[in-house]
């Protein structure tokens, strides 16, 4: 606790000496990140094999890849981000110029979370230092060699003043909470999320939560090639991120009644050419993060009439925490895993009469972190963007929007709110400082007191930008003191 | 006649000494064939249980038909469950109205924006009449901070909306090739505006205006503080908006408390700090996003080789000119050097008594303070030992019109009761230092304003005071300004607020920005897909670098 005291006093004298706001103190942290990753590739590999099982390929996509090129961005634009931008003035104010000037909140706390345990830790940490803050990074406890890893290599890389790694479980965080932070940026579940931003609101601490949910597929009807890459799509969207264990992965499959069968047997060919078909002997997926979400997973398939939908796997292993892609036919809607996030290799396959009202089933449950569908027909896919609501909207393929930079990638509702990537994981972490400057020059007498009805008159004007109006108003004026005199 | 009788009786507080043989509630249906003597009894037994427990009961004499028998302490309660049953069917209500897409439409967000213009337009007089009832504003201010400037937004919205609603193109990376990426701003839902009581008009429809415009429902909670601006708003929003999408609730703590339980799909709240925190802690429960503009300390610095005549004017526009310094973005103090200080209150003085004349409590150009709660407040700040020999001008008071004239302090001690908190009244604390430089860590040393002020024709300092002090927004050489630039964000950082809105911004603060990306079957890339090898490793590492060679060099397998 005192350790944690004196911790934090050193990052707000940090900040304070304002080292971090220099561009050159970003560019040095952002390079030494990337430093970090690629010269300690093998680690984290091991890391994530010991963590997850993760395979390495998987590995560098969707972690390594990922921070290297946040980070590679984050260097390529970051003067362009902190240059001050021109707000626009009316002429009313001349002489006056109006900037938006981003500056640093302070100290940010970032909780990471343990199915990407290094993208998910690092990412937003690339955004903290382009913006200039000082950071808490505390990794997930359920992650251990990643976390450790972490612990270990960051005060070797990054400037230990400004950044410090804090490992430990819910204990920590809970002390970690207790104290005053400029912003928290939280990736998990909304159990959590609700914790945290109650204990941010007795510091008023803005909050960015990146939560889950279920993130639905819409697969119209397609026949040939297409079919077959939008089935690889699906299957490498639910079971090649960490074994379902994502927070954009696949949830369920939305598809018309008539189209199911064939889906069904593509998914089951596609399965066993990626992952194998035997439970003790699956490849290139990841394991089960633990004894406990194991168990959980498990449990969805234990009520008799969702197992019953089980059309193929479903088999587990025990002693290596394994879970077979499992894919299953119009379960229960009202059983548990068609109402919690799933979060492991469950595939429930919901069919409808007409693939239209997939947009109505969407809408009558939580808003998703994403929101896949895969159609040709430009109707559909304007009624989906207008009708539906999640965090983000890709049509034809699986997760690939977490890739692109341009795009704002965080949730909405249930899933969580505020977002992060590329220059939005800047603006996250930043405050828009807005700044007018006037000169002394120029003075419109009319804002004054004693009021009268001729300053009423000149400001209703000004207000409409009636600058015609003004000038007869003034030239009005102007006669009529002359008549006086 | 045939009467249902069901009574439930809540008791908050029980004490001991008395009956103790009652039980502590009783909850139980009768029915009866006419008003009998039984029916008499009960509602006479329910009468002596309230008066002995402090208590409530409801009797439902007949469907639909509610008695309440109010007494003691329970008053409050019966409050909150009938305003939480009204939130509750508000809230339905309006999820209805929003998920029949109706609100989305831009049809639907331009009548409603040309309603608030209307209203603006039609009903000048009788907004200007209910807010001197609320706080004496003069006309010209209610015109200029509150009537126009609603207007102002309206026009502005009305004229860039279709810009804004459009889906924002952005560039692709190579990694997702081919593709096509847009950013898509679509509604949150069902928001609630709880606003604040120093601008009542402008700082309740400012943010709804923001929220039609991005298409939502919105419930409005006007201030209880202001209650003739309150019922006007209830009243015109009634009249003119569509009633099944914009709601206004009025009511103080207990609708407050009954709104905040709803589930929201935004919170926008304008006000102080401790309730901003009451508010954060209640969005977390629905993990409803919030932006809470809240106020603080606002200094203005003042260097010594400026036009002071000009200065001076301006803080005393921003400061009494705007309702009698009960504005969140009114300079709260003043810091300037040692010698400099005399001429400045000088300046002040003599332009404070050509704007409010010799008595300024008989001017009809001040705001009143709102209530006698605050009346009180001031008061005490005014009457703190500390600071009571400090007063270079002003002081008087005036209880029965709740008037107190601008006074200024010089060198006013930095525990000060006055300089603890955030004044919100038309006292002006002047703070000396030895160098104008000092200012800077001065300010940085108290939690974040709202905003801060420089008055300087010094090119170093102004830049010194852009970089280093932190706060919502900045303005040099004028005070308050920056309020009317749709073009700037306006909103505070730490203990001053997050969010912003204003403009563009406050559609901003109501949408979701949704992240489209449309990619089509053509150009599926193998190496996304197990079984994993290290050709892929390969292939994957150009690809996310970007590296169009090294893109060629795996395939081609060099």
């Amino acid at each position: 606790m005192e350790g944690l005291q004196l911790s934090l006093a050193e990052l707000h004298q940090t900040f304070r000496g304002g080292k971090t706001r220099g561009v050159e103190w970003r560019k040095s942290q952002l390079q030494a990140i990337i430093n970090l990753i690629t010269e300690n590739e093998a680690q984290i590999f091991e890391a994530l094999h010991q963590d997850l099982g993760k395979h390495p390929v998987e590995a560098y996509r969707d972690e390594i890849g990922i921070v290297k090129k946040s980070a590679d961005h984050s260097l390529l634009h970051i003067e362009k981000w902190m240059a001050q931008k021109k707000g626009w003035l009316p002429l009313l104010l001349f002489p006056a110029s109006g900037q938006v000037l981003p500056e640093p909140f302070g100290t940010v706390l970032i909780i990471g979370s343990w199915n990407f345990p290094i993208s998910l830790a690092l990412d937003p940490v690339i955004g903290a230092i382009s913006a200039g803050n000082t950071v808490v990074l505390k990794p997930s406890e359920l992650a251990p060699a990643c976390s450790s890893f972490l612990h270990r290599k960051v005060p070797l890389y990054l400037d230990n003043e400004a950044i410090k790694v804090i490992p430990g479980g819910s204990e920590v965080a809970e002390q970690l909470l207790q104290h005053r932070w400029d912003k928290i940026f939280f990736t998990g579940s909304p159990r959590v999320a609700r914790i945290i931003m109650s204990a941010a609101a007795k510091h008023l601490t803005p909050v960015t939560l990146e939560l889950g949910g279920k993130c639905p597929v819409i697969l119209d009807s397609f026949s040939g090639s297409d079919l077959q890459v939008a089935v690889k799509r699906i299957v490498g969207g639910k079971w090649g991120p960490c074994a379902g264990q994502a927070c954009i992965g696949v949830d369920y499959v939305l598809v018309q009644q008539k189209d199911a069968p064939v889906l069904v047997e593509l998914l089951k060919n596609c399965i066993k050419k990626f992952y194998g078909d035997e439970v003790d002997k699956l490849q290139n997926i990841c394991r089960i993060v633990n004894k406990h979400h194991f168990e959980r997973v498990r449990n969805l398939l234990k009520d008799p009439s969702v197992s019953a939908s089980i059309v193929y796997g479903g088999s587990v292993d025990c002693k290596n925490l394994m879970i077979e892609p499992t894919i299953l036919v119009d379960p229960p809607l009202n059983s548990e895993i068609m109402t919690e996030e799933i979060f492991g290799p469950l595939l429930p396959i919901i069919t409808l009469d007409k693939i239209e009202e997939s947009i109505d089933f969407i809408n009558e449950r939580p808003k998703p972190l994403a929101i896949y569908a895969f159609t040709k027909c430009k109707r559909f896919k304007e009624r989906i963007m207008q009708e539906t609501s999640s965090g983000s909207l890709t049509f034809n393929d699986i997760m690939i929007q977490f890739l692109c930079d341009a795009l704002p990638f965080g949730g909405v509702g249930e899933s969580g709110f505020g977002r992060y990537h590329g220059k939005y994981s800047f603006d996250t972490f930043s405050h828009e400082k807005a700044i007018l400057q006037r000169s002394f020059f120029l003075e419109l007498e009319p804002r004054y007191p004693p009021w009268n009805d001729f300053k009423l008159d000149f400001i209703k004007l000004a207000y409409n930008f009636n600058y015609f109006g003004l000038l007869l108003l003034l030239l009005r004026r102007m006669m009529g003191r002359s008549d006086a005199k | 006649m045939c009467v249902y009788g069901y009574i439930y009786t809540y008791a908050s507080k029980r004490p001991a000494f008395l009956f103790n043989k009652i039980p502590k509630s009783i909850s139980s249906f009768y029915y009866t064939h006419y008003y009998g003597i039984k029916y008499t009894i009960i509602i006479l037994y329910c009468f002596i249980y309230n008066l002995v427990y402090l208590s409530v009961s409801v009797v439902f004499v007949h469907p639909r038909v509610v008695f309440f028998l109010l007494f003691g302490s329970g008053v409050f309660k019966i409050f909150l469950i009938r305003a939480a049953m009204d939130a509750e069917a508000t809230v339905k209500e309006l999820r209805a109205t929003y998920s029949g897409g109706k609100t989305r439409t831009l049809e639907w967000r331009v009548s409603q924006l040309k309603a608030l213009l209307k209203i603006t337009e039609h009903h000048e007089e009788e907004i200007v009449q209910a807010l001197r009832s609320d706080l004496n504003k003069p006309e010209f201010e209610a015109f200029v901070h509150e009537i126009s400037a609603v207007s102002g937004a309206c026009k502005f919205a009305l004229k860039e909306l279709h810009r804004w609603t459009m889906p924002e193109k952005v560039k692709t990376s190579m990694t997702t090739f081919p593709s096509k990426a847009e950013i898509v701003s679509e509604p949150l839902g069902v928001v609630l505006v709880i606003s604040a009581w120093n601008y009542p008009f402008l700082l309740a429809l400012d943010p709804v205006i923001g929220a039609i415009a991005a298409g939502n429902a919105v419930v409005l909670k006007p201030s209880e503080v202001a209650p003739a601006t309150s019922s006007v708003l209830a009243k015109l929003l009634g009249e003119y908006m569509d009633t099944s999408a914009v709601k206004v609730i009025e009511g103080a703590v207990p609708e407050t408390t009954a709104l905040l339980e709803q589930k929201w799909d935004k919170i926008f709240y304008t006000g102080n700090g401790k309730v901003g925190r009451i508010v954060l802690a209640a969005a977390a429960k629905h993990l409803t996003p919030v932006v809470l503009e809240l106020g603080g300390k606002c200094p203005t610095v003042v260097d010594t080789n400026i036009e002071l005549k000009i200065a001076a004017r301006r803080i005393i526009s921003g400061k009494w000119g705007c309702n009698s310094g009960q504005t969140c973005v009114s300079p709260d103090y003043i810091i300037t050097t040692k010698e400099y200080a005399p001429k400045l209150v000088n300046a002040l003085t003599c332009e404070l008594e050509k704007f409010y004349g010799s008595d300024p409590l008989q001017s009809k150009d001040l705001s009143a303070i709102v209530n006698s709660n605050h009346f009180d407040r001031l008061a005490r700040l005014l009457d703190d030992e500390k600071v009571s020999g400090k007063i270079v001008h002003g002081g008087q008071r005036e209880k029965a019109n709740l008037k107190i004239a601008p006074t200024i302090m010089l060198d006013v001690p930095a525990d000060s009761l006055i300089m603890s908190d955030e004044i919100f009244g038309p006292l002006l604390p002047i703070l000396t230092v030895d160098k104008i430089e000092d200012s800077i860590s001065e300010i940085n040393a108290r939690a974040k304003p709202l905003a801060a002020y420089v008055f300087t024709n010094d090119k170093k300092l102004k830049e010194e005071f852009i970089k280093n002090v932190s706060a919502g927004g900045l303005l040099v050489n004028d005070t308050t300004l920056h309020l009317a630039v749709s073009g700037l964000p306006f909103g505070g950082v730490g203990e001053s607020g997050m969010g912003s809105y204003h403009g563009k911004f406050s559609f901003d603060a109501f949408s979701h920005k949704k992240a489209v990306l449309q990619r089509s079957f053509a150009g599926d890339l193998g190496a996304r897909y197990p079984p994993y090898t290290t050709k892929k490793l390969k292939l994957l590492k150009a690809l996310l670098k970007g590296d169009i060679i090294g893109i060629f060099r795996v395939l081609i397998g060099w």
